[in-house]
């Protein structure tokens, strides 16, 4: 039988602020417990929450990315619920009146382009932390996450496989970093995505749907989906019927569990925060955040692609993050845009194996765009070659100078006096006498060997184009 | 030495005719004396007393005193003290001593003004009568058989019977007025937004508000001004610039316009009560003042959207103490779900519990719309009346309260009959406006108030009138016998 599934995803994004949504604690990962909770974060008797503005500005920012209305008037509620990580009894979000409203956000699978809703996005604080097991018979509770920015990013049921869904959340994942609102780490719990799954025969209504949580990263999304779909299945096959409940993803048997289900869910007695005003936002308020954008991936591309004759592949490389691509760009401009592609290849190849290899970000690479451009520019006007630029660049990556330095303390300059060069074809003709007979009766694959010998003899540094030219001309005399 | 105006005490201070380890040790002896009787103060703070009136001492000393530094205060259970229990008069905070203290206590303290202790009040402000205090009842020093209002009972009566000079209280629904009119003291509650709530127990967030419980209109005029003020850690701290109250006290009354609600005299209206709250507005016209009718026609909706909206959000603030962090904990807990049971069963006492069951049902999915959404309309519509009303006149004029104080017990099996004790009061929190109640004489030995009520930010006017009219009244001056 065909199915036809349908996915939502809620993403929350933890804002890059340096303080707690309502507090001045800090939101630092990985201190000791409790220690960046203070009195308001621990809800104590009297103390007040402040709105943290700086989370404003970044909450505009991703609405005018998804080309979202951004709420005039943005109220925050209260969401009433017992938990002991819980410190108020209450979770401060927005209910009626998000920040964000409806939206969209554009991706391709296979080739084809989707555009994909997102519903709203509403700020809310975070909750503490239940550790349990620590001390033996009861449960521990670390309050230095409750109050973290929390930017709740909630899709249409748009997405219609796995595969879709995971496109749409690392699409979502890259806008966010490019905004600079959140740094992205699943692993610390700054990008978590909770996948709201059902399944339907095509024209039916929408199927009861279960929540997916806590998966901390885009292959496990992709598989705790799959699963579902398929558990789904199964069960309505046989004849079953789907609980609308919370599912937890165990990674390891590749299965997902019961967690809660909607009988036991709270009502959570949503009502206005009567101690925060409402956020009014004017049309200054978004303007000033627009002139401030980056310029967003998807535009970026394009404009490489229109711009620099890129292909689209490298063209994706170059924007997979902001820190990339403003390096490509301040290369390209550092070598007066004399050849994008070179300076293209030179990121998508050997700086970002580099990186890869020493498991740096861009921002920690050992050598600044205008180093790069300094052996580009060298590359460029025939002073090194291509095989000889890769000596260079470890050279540079290593700390042992600017390209020229290098050149020069090491005797890298490419070789381009016509006579050395004559010189040079001369004695590899001579050395192999059969070999020249062989090219002579037609083989003519041995000109590379030709070229490869006189390249090592020069020790790479002999002109290539040269060396072919004045080998093609003594061979075909 | 209790019998001294705020200003003569100030006076004396400055002049080095008393100090403030003297004044300050007169009252903790007052207080030794008769409080066992009046059950006014949960905690009496001797040695923090004295030592902060060592230090007012030196501050006088040294020229650089302020009117109110040196002058002891009492502070209502429910502001928090560091380092001293705040229990807000509630098992549930019985050992609960904050590590900070509340923006007024801050305030009053940069004023150099000795903390004698802290005063008992309803349970988490819930009550007009002080009845329902974990710490047992406190009495009316008129009349130990009475009631001294509440929920701020033991501030007022601390003031009625000298046992402190100056009290800070909070109005939530009347907290301030109904208790100073009960026990025949002066008591503003300001504009809400004016005075921070950083610090202070929450009990309905929209309508918590402080203020000043005095002997004097004067004396509350020179309080207030050092209590009000914008503080970034409430936001809805008004942000304005600082306000002298006592900067209007002495203008005339000359040409002030009257608004005598005829909803305010209607059935329900002790007729003494109205005899005497009329005699006070006669008083006011005589100097000048012109009276006008003006009407407030949706007053009777002012209490069942009060006890709507009060409790919804005091289900929420009251979630915290959960028996986790701080506050009551349940002996050998079963689980979490027990924990939680027991602790807030245990901690909370009748009144608390039934409001914060009609909150959470108010709050509730399906019920919403129909309570809490209806409730804020009829709180738009009561705030409208005043709106309409001071098109008409500069202030209103009316009692606080339906009776004088009624007896202990008399109203504690029916709570709705309790909550109407606040008829005139509660729609003047529903508007964030500002009141004050007044001495305006005696029923059957027991005080009467006069409830002013003002536009936004008219403090210093309230001031001002009540001011004005106790030039030419003694009533404020008046102690009961045994406390004289």
């Amino acid at each position: 039988m065909n199915w036809e599934v349908v996915i939502g995803l809620e993403i929350h994004a933890q804002l890059t602020t340096k303080t707690k949504i309502f507090s001045g604690s800090s939101i630092a990962y990985g201190a000791e417990p409790n220690t960046q909770a203070s009195n308001i974060d621990l809800g104590m008797p009297g103390t007040l929450p402040v709105l943290n503005l700086a989370v404003i500005n970044k909450s505009i920012a991703l609405g005018l990315a998804l080309n979202a209305e951004i709420g005039r008037k943005s109220v925050f509620d209260r969401k009433n619920y017992f938990y002991p990580d819980l410190p108020k009894g209450y979770q401060t979000t927005q209910l009626d009146l998000p920040i964000v409203g409806q939206g969209t956000l554009e991706i391709e699978m296979d080739g084809v382009k989707k555009v994909i809703g997102v519903t709203r996005a509403h700020l809310e604080e975070d909750a503490g932390k239940s550790n349990h097991g620590i001390v033996p018979g009861m449960s521990g509770i670390d309050l230095n996450r409750a109050g973290t920015p929390l930017l709740e990013i909630v899709s249409d049921p748009d997405m219609s496989s796995a595969q879709e869904a995971v496109i749409y959340a690392k699409k979502m994942h890259e806008l966010v970093q490019y905004l600079g609102i959140c740094d992205g780490n699943m692993q610390e719990g700054s990008f978590r995505v909770d996948s709201n799954v059902s399944i339907r025969k095509p024209g039916d209504p929408l199927g009861t749907r279960t929540e997916l949580k806590n998966i901390n990263s885009f292959k496990f999304i992709e598989k705790a989906i799959e699963f579902e779909i398929e558990r789904q299945i199964d069960i309505i096959e046989g004849g079953g019927t789907i609980t609308q409940e919370t599912r937890l993803y165990d990674s390891e048997k590749n299965t997902t569990r019961s967690m809660r289900s909607k009988e036991e869910a709270n009502d959570y007695r949503y009502f206005p925060c009567p101690d925060l005003l409402p956020v009014i936002i004017t049309e200054e308020d978004i303007e000033a955040v627009r002139a401030t954008m980056p310029e967003l991936p998807d535009v970026k591309r394009a404009r490489y692609v229109a711009e620099f004759g890129l292909n689209d592949y490298d063209a994706g490389v170059l924007t997979a993050s902001r820190d990339m691509a403003e390096f490509f760009e301040a290369l390209v401009a550092k070598t007066d845009g004399k050849d994008a592609k070179l300076c293209s290849n030179w990121m998508t190849s050997g700086f970002a194996a580099a990186l890869n290899k020493d498991g740096l970000s861009v921002l920690d690479a050992p050598i600044t765009a205008e180093q790069l451009a300094g052996m580009l520019q060298r590359i460029m006007d025939n002073t090194i070659s291509g095989k000889i630029a890769k000596q260079v660049f470890e050279a540079m990556w290593n700390g042992e100078g600017s390209a020229d330095e290098i050149i020069e303390s090491k005797g890298l300059k490419q070789i381009t006096d016509t006579g050395a060069i004559e010189a040079l074809v001369d004695e590899v003709l001579a050395n192999n006498p059969s070999q020249v007979e062989a090219y002579k009766g037609g083989q003519e694959k041995m000109m590379g060997y030709f070229v490869g010998q006189i390249m090592k003899a020069s020790g790479g540094q002999a002109n290539p184009g040269q060396v072919n030219q004045m080998l093609k001309a003594k061979l075909n005399d | 030495m209790h019998n001294l105006t705020i200003k003569q005490m100030s006076e004396k201070l400055q002049a080095g005719e008393i100090t403030s380890v003297q004044l300050t040790q007169h009252y903790l002896d007052r207080i030794s004396k008769y409080d066992s009787e009046l059950n006014a103060y949960v905690t009496v703070t001797p040695e923090l007393a004295i030592s902060m009136a060592e230090e007012a001492d030196k501050r006088i000393a040294a020229g650089n005193a302020e009117l109110l530094t040196g002058i002891p205060i009492a502070h209502k259970d429910i502001f928090c003290t560091d380092g001293v229990k705040t229990s807000c008069s509630s098992k549930m905070l019985d050992n609960f001593i904050a590590p900070y203290d509340a923006h007024v206590v801050t305030q009053l303290k940069k004023v150099g003004m000795p903390i004698l202790g802290k005063t008992n009040m309803d349970e988490f402000a819930m009550g007009s009568s002080s009845e329902s205090s974990y710490y047992g009842p406190t009495k009316n020093p008129w009349d130990h058989k009475a009631v001294p209002g509440g929920s701020s009972g033991g501030a007022a009566a601390v003031i009625a019977a000298c046992l402190a000079p100056m009290a800070t209280g909070t109005d939530t629904g009347g907290s301030i007025r109904q208790p100073a009119s009960f026990c025949g003291i002066t008591g503003i509650k300001p504009t809400y937004g004016s005075v921070s709530r950083f610090g202070i127990v929450a009990y309905a967030s929209s309508f918590d508000q402080a203020g000043p419980m005095t002997r004097s209109a004067e004396d509350s005029a020179w309080m207030l001004t050092a209590m009000a003020g914008f503080d970034e850690r409430d936001s809805t701290s008004l942000q304005r610039d600082a306000v002298d109250y006592s900067a209007e006290l002495t203008n005339s009354l000359k040409g002030l316009k009257v608004g005598v609600p005829a909803e305010y005299f209607g059935e329900g209206l002790d007729p003494d009560v109205e005899t005497l709250v009329r005699a006070a507005i006669a008083e006011i016209e005589k100097q000048g003042a012109e009276i006008v009718e003006v009407h407030l026609p949706n007053k009777d909706l002012a209490v069942p959207s009060y006890y709507v909206l009060a409790p919804a959000e005091a289900s929420s603030n009251l979630s915290r103490y959960d028996g986790v962090r701080f506050g009551h904990r349940c002996d050998n807990p079963k689980n979490l779900q027990d924990l939680y049971e027991r602790s807030r069963s245990e901690g909370f006492g009748a009144e608390v519990k039934r409001r914060i069951m009609v909150g959470a049902y108010a709050l509730s999915t399906g019920f919403y719309d129909a309570y809490y959404l209806k409730a804020q309309k009829l709180r738009r519509m009561v705030r409208d009346d005043f709106t309409n009303a001071f098109e008409h006149c500069d202030v209103i004029m009316g009692p606080v309260a339906p009776t004088p104080a009624f007896n202990i017990g008399e109203k504690t099996d029916d709570p709705t009959s309790m909550y109407l004790a606040d008829l005139y009061t509660i729609p003047v929190n529903l508007a964030g406006l500002p009141g004050i109640s007044v001495p305006a004489g005696f029923v059957n030995q027991r005080p009467v108030g006069l409830h002013i009520v003002g536009p936004y930010f008219s403090e210093a006017k309230l001031l001002n009138i009540a001011h004005q009219y106790q030039q030419v009244t003694d009533w404020h001056t008046k102690t009961p016998a045994q406390y004289q």
